[in-house]
């Protein structure tokens, strides 16, 4: 027998004929097809049974309510809560994609101990015995040093149970640098307070309002309670008018029913003027004027000799018609509301500003009215008794904030984070020692940021309670996580903006992931761990322990129903709304000069203007864009890694449409791509905010630039808060 | 003489000497178309008993119940038979595989002889560790196989599809494919695809059957009466609970949402 090439051929021929009818390849092709849909990247969705939790989203302030739906215990889908008295079912970008932040790789899953270069990255797990004895160990070496003072805390938020407890270990340590992150909220407190007395919260009945003149509030893009705004926003397409004064085609501005483009930083003036025609033309209520009113008849001088239609339009490029017609509109508006804070409302502004606004609204009568601004108290809930302080705390809390808030210069302002850097830099006061920050990114959201990175380096002691590697976690000596806001017990009192009180309750969804510890609880073991009349002031076993005891009878109600609403609400009427100012009545008071915020840079060196811009879909607070919200940032926002700047095409004249160029401030500079917008006014260049994290996952990580990165702090000479609207910039050829 | 006679030459020796040679090759040549034929039906029997035989061994491999359940001594014991321990939440969705905690129920302790349940109570119960149950007629993730639909509105028994299971004293063994890690009861035992009972095979051809079946009754709708919040997004919830369900449309997503 010989075997040759032939036979080999037949084998191979009756070996595939075998094969073909055998089931091997149709087995195996069937096979490889559901193979295929097991990749270990292809997600899987859990199976089992389904229930819902309702809570809280305290990504923002908003406070919107929350339901998320869970399979077994995985939690699949974050939505808005039916019936919310914030949001009513809705939610927004951010919110929805909240799962991200609770499941992504951004945690800090364990506590860490830095052990190499600051913001170098080297981390060393510990146990949180060992991150607790640090904190203590610090602390109580600054305290037999005599300086309790030297300890400061930033917190997003004083309200609520957990700020109160970080508040309340201050006091009763001995420092009195608490400090809450500023935002529009400082402005319209501190309007409120000189105008109205008291200090309550300003809420805004925009539902029920029928003519909002709105001067650059990003009434869709984040203003207020962002998914609340929205929802009054569809309200007043039925049966209300919107009037929006902003430099540049925002999307408030798309929608609104009538866009005043406004040389930017003079809304103030234009508030004036519309105040000098309606008092001009008597269409000011005279009830209110007359009888609730302290200092009208000088406001009315003030006004009406510096603020004449013509000199207005003048300075802010309205036309005279235009600030008439809007004056009588927006009296004759039988529920009108003029609100301001630009865009999202995140930073502060000039007092001036947000006197004149409020004053248009005390004009037309619509304080404590429906559809107008009204005086929310807060819930008094937390009924603790002052802290008892020992010696080494009085002598601390007499020391002075090192913000200077409160203090002669700046009497009635609360909070000046944005002084922090320059105190701790100049030492013109004290050093600070130690710094606790919660809740808050001031690394990435304070203006200035080299400004703020040098204070920070001068701080010996730094320690984040993020959740998240953020750029302020990054530079830190300690980082103690708190779990996120799925895992934890939290009350979430009103909202900002919010026209009535509620308290929310966010309540865990689902059981800690990693090794991280609720703040109240860490508060709560560190004031322990002093004992005496710290530990005194803190008699509760455990954060939860505190939280019901603290709701007392509300506390069952708020856990059947994830919230508690004053539905009933009324504010005071104008008779004894305005008991806490020095007249008892509602104040037209006038502080400081009644001129622009001048922003920093010459007109020479640096033409143009450079403002940024908020969007939905960019969070710019202390959380960062989580990866399913930064893929809905369009291209002409963000192309690939690089920031796009918007820029009238009558002043973009040298760069091509996508082109790049080099975006220059008196603060630093920038590589960026330009787009052509005829929606923005000539001479400004606007840049979204919310880009440019160092920190956070490579979906986020190197984005763009942070405007921070851009512009300087303009302090208002009254308030001392930031009042910068915007700086000075060119664009060179890159 | 030139190269080229001598090619010639050659030539002609060759066509002589062909006619003697011949016979034997032609011999020769029907015993290589043998030889040639033997390759091919070794090829043949070889890959058919290796597809056939040896394949079928190589893929699945065989895995025991973590177990041996006793279905039949389990639905003796219950009033509601299969429902008792398989049955529906409220939202409708289906139980499936009971929990640990169904289970606690009854067997917090040690109830009756059987080894087998001491395992499991000592094994699962004291430690609270889920069974890790191997479930015979898990399909793909792709496929969307609502049981309430099937069950209560189609009426349709557990043993359609599951077979006689309910009536088994032993776990038998579960062939896990080792490729896609599904069981074999999907494909059924049967390589070839042969199928005696509803139950022995469960790909898509075989829900097809049934649901062009459907189909040709002319019923065009039917009614849930229970909620079905648990149909996933984009579907919105209805408001009221009662939902109309369209089964003559034979469309893709009516499984694969």
């Amino acid at each position: 027998m010989k075997v040759c090439r032939r036979s080999f051929l037949s084998l191979i021929i009756g070996g595939a004929a075998g094969t073909a009818f055998s089931p091997l390849p149709w087995k195996l092709i069937d096979d490889a097809s559901i193979w295929t849909q097991n990749w270990p990247w292809t997600s899987v969705p859990e199976d089992g049974e389904v229930s819902h939790v309702n809570s809280v989203c305290t990504l923002c302030p908003g406070g919107c309510g929350i339901t998320v739906r869970k399979v077994n215990n995985r939690a699949i889908k974050i939505e808005g809560m039916k019936g919310h008295p914030v949001n009513d079912g809705g939610i927004c970008v951010l919110g929805v994609s909240g799962l991200q932040l609770l499941y992504g790789p951004t945690r800090v899953k364990t506590p860490l101990k830095r052990t190499g270069v600051r913001g170098e990255g080297k981390w060393k797990k510990i146990s949180w015995d060992e991150a607790i004895a640090e904190v203590v160990k610090k602390l109580v070496s600054l305290r037999k040093e005599g300086k309790s003072h030297t300890v400061a805390s930033i917190s997003g938020s004083d309200r609520g149970t957990v700020a109160q407890l970080l508040g309340r270990f201050l006091t009763a340590y001995g420092s009195p640098n608490f400090i809450r992150t500023p935002s529009i909220q400082d402005s319209y407190e501190l309007t409120a307070h000189l105008m109205q007395g008291g200090q309550d919260q300003v809420g805004f009945d925009a539902e029920n309002s029928d003519f909002v003149l709105s001067f650059g509030s990003g009434l869709i893009e984040g203003w207020g309670s962002p998914v609340r705004m929205i929802k009054a926003n569809s309200k007043w397409k039925e049966r209300g008018k919107v009037v929006q004064i902003e430099s540049r085609l925002s999307n408030t501005a798309a929608k609104a029913d009538e866009w005043i483009s406004i040389n930017p930083g003079t809304e103030a003036t234009l508030a004036f003027g519309i105040a000098n025609v309606i008092i001009q033309e008597s269409l000011y209520n005279t009830d209110f004027a007359d009888n609730y009113s302290y200092g009208f008849e000088e406001f009315k001088q003030f006004v009406l000799s510096e603020f004449s239609p013509d000199d207005v339009a003048e300075i802010t490029g309205v036309s005279s018609s235009t600030i008439e017609s809007l004056a009588k509109n927006f009296a004759k508006a039988s529920k009108p509301l003029a609100v301001c804070g630009r865009g999202k409302g995140e930073t502060p502004g000039s007092l001036n500003e947000f006197i004149a606004v409020n004053a248009l609204n005390a004009l037309v009568g619509n304080i404590n009215k429906k559809g107008g601004v009204w005086s929310v108290p807060d819930l008094d809930y937390i009924k603790w008794p002052e802290p008892e302080k020992d010696l080494v705390a009085e002598n601390g809390m007499n020391k002075g904030r090192i913000d200077c808030a409160g203090s002669s210069k700046y009497p009635d302002t609360r909070y000046l984070l944005d002084r922090l850097p320059s105190a701790i830099n100049s030492g013109e006061q004290y050093p600070i020692e130690a710094l606790f920050v919660a809740g808050a990114n001031p690394l990435y959201t304070m203006t200035d940021s080299k400004k703020v990175k040098e204070a920070f380096d001068k701080i010996p002691f730094v320690v984040s309670f993020s959740s998240y590697m953020d750029e302020t976690a990054e530079n830190a000596d300690l980082i103690l996580p708190n779990h996120v806001f799925l895992e934890r017990y939290e009350d979430v009192p009103t909202p900002p903006g919010m026209q009535k009180p509620v308290i929310s309750l966010s309540k865990p969804v689902v059981n800690p992931l990693f090794d991280t510890k609720h703040l109240g609880d860490v508060i709560l073991l560190i004031a322990k761990s002093f004992g005496g009349k710290i530990a005194d002031a803190f008699p509760w076993d455990n954060y939860e322990a505190c939280l019901k005891e603290t709701l007392g009878n509300d506390w069952d109600k708020l856990v059947d129903d994830g919230y508690l609403f004053h539905s009933n609400f009324r504010p005071a009427a104008w008779g004894n709304a305005f008991s806490n100012t020095p007249s008892k009545k509602f104040e037209f008071v006038n502080k400081g000069k009644a001129e622009s915020v001048k922003i920093e840079g010459d007109e020479q060196s640096y033409p143009f203007i450079l403002m940024p811009y908020d969007s939905m879909r960019l969070a710019s607070g202390f959380i960062g864009d989580p990866p399913f919200a930064i893929k809905t940032v369009e291209d002409t926002v963000l192309k690939a890694k690089e920031i796009v700047v918007e820029i009238n095409p009558r002043t973009a004249r040298g760069f091509v449409e996508g082109g790049y160029a080099i975006l220059s401030t008196p603060k630093g500079q920038a590589k960026v791509r330009v787009h052509y917008s005829d929606g923005v006014m000539p001479g400004i260049v606007a840049i979204p905010r919310g880009l440019g994290h160092t920190a956070y996952d490579d979906y986020l990580a190197g984005k763009g630039v942070n405007f921070n990165e851009l512009i300087g702090l303009v302090e208002d000479p009254v308030s001392g808060l930031n009042a910068a609207w915007g700086i000075r910039a060119k664009l060179t050829r890159a | 003489m030139s190269t080229l006679d001598n090619k010639a030459e050659k030539n002609v020796e060759q066509v002589e000497a062909t006619p003697s040679k011949q016979i034997n090759d032609k011999d020769r040549k029907k015993g290589a178309w043998g030889i040639i034929l033997m390759f091919f039906v070794i090829g043949l029997v070889a890959s058919l008993a290796f597809g056939w035989l040896i394949f079928p061994e190589l893929l699945y491999s065989q895995k025991k119940q973590p177990i041996d359940f006793n279905h039949a001594l389990h639905v003796g014991a219950v009033e509601d038979g299969c429902e008792s321990c398989h049955y529906f939440r409220e939202d409708g969705s289906f139980s499936g595989v009971p929990k640990l905690a169904q289970c606690m129920d009854c067997h917090e302790e040690v109830q009756g002889e059987n080894p087998e349940e001491a395992r499991f109570v000592n094994e699962y119960v004291a430690k609270g560790n889920e069974v890790p149950w191997l479930v015979y007629s898990r399909q793909p993730d792709c496929v969307f196989f609502p049981h309430i639909a099937h069950v209560k509105m189609g009426k349709e028994d557990c043993s359609t599809c599951h077979g006689h299971i309910g009536e088994s004293t032993h776990s038998r063994v579960y062939e896990e494919n080792r490729l896609t890690g599904y069981s074999r009861d999907i494909w059924g035992k049967s390589m070839a695809g042969f199928k005696g009972n509803t139950w022995d095979r469960m790909k898509m051809d075989d829900c097809a059957e049934c649901h062009a079946a459907v189909k040709t009754q002319a019923e065009t709708t039917k009614t849930l009466p229970w909620p079905i919040s648990w149909i996933p997004r984009p579907y919105e919830k209805p408001a009221s609970s009662q939902v109309r369900i369209n089964v003559q449309k034979e469309a893709c997503f009516v499984c694969h949402k």
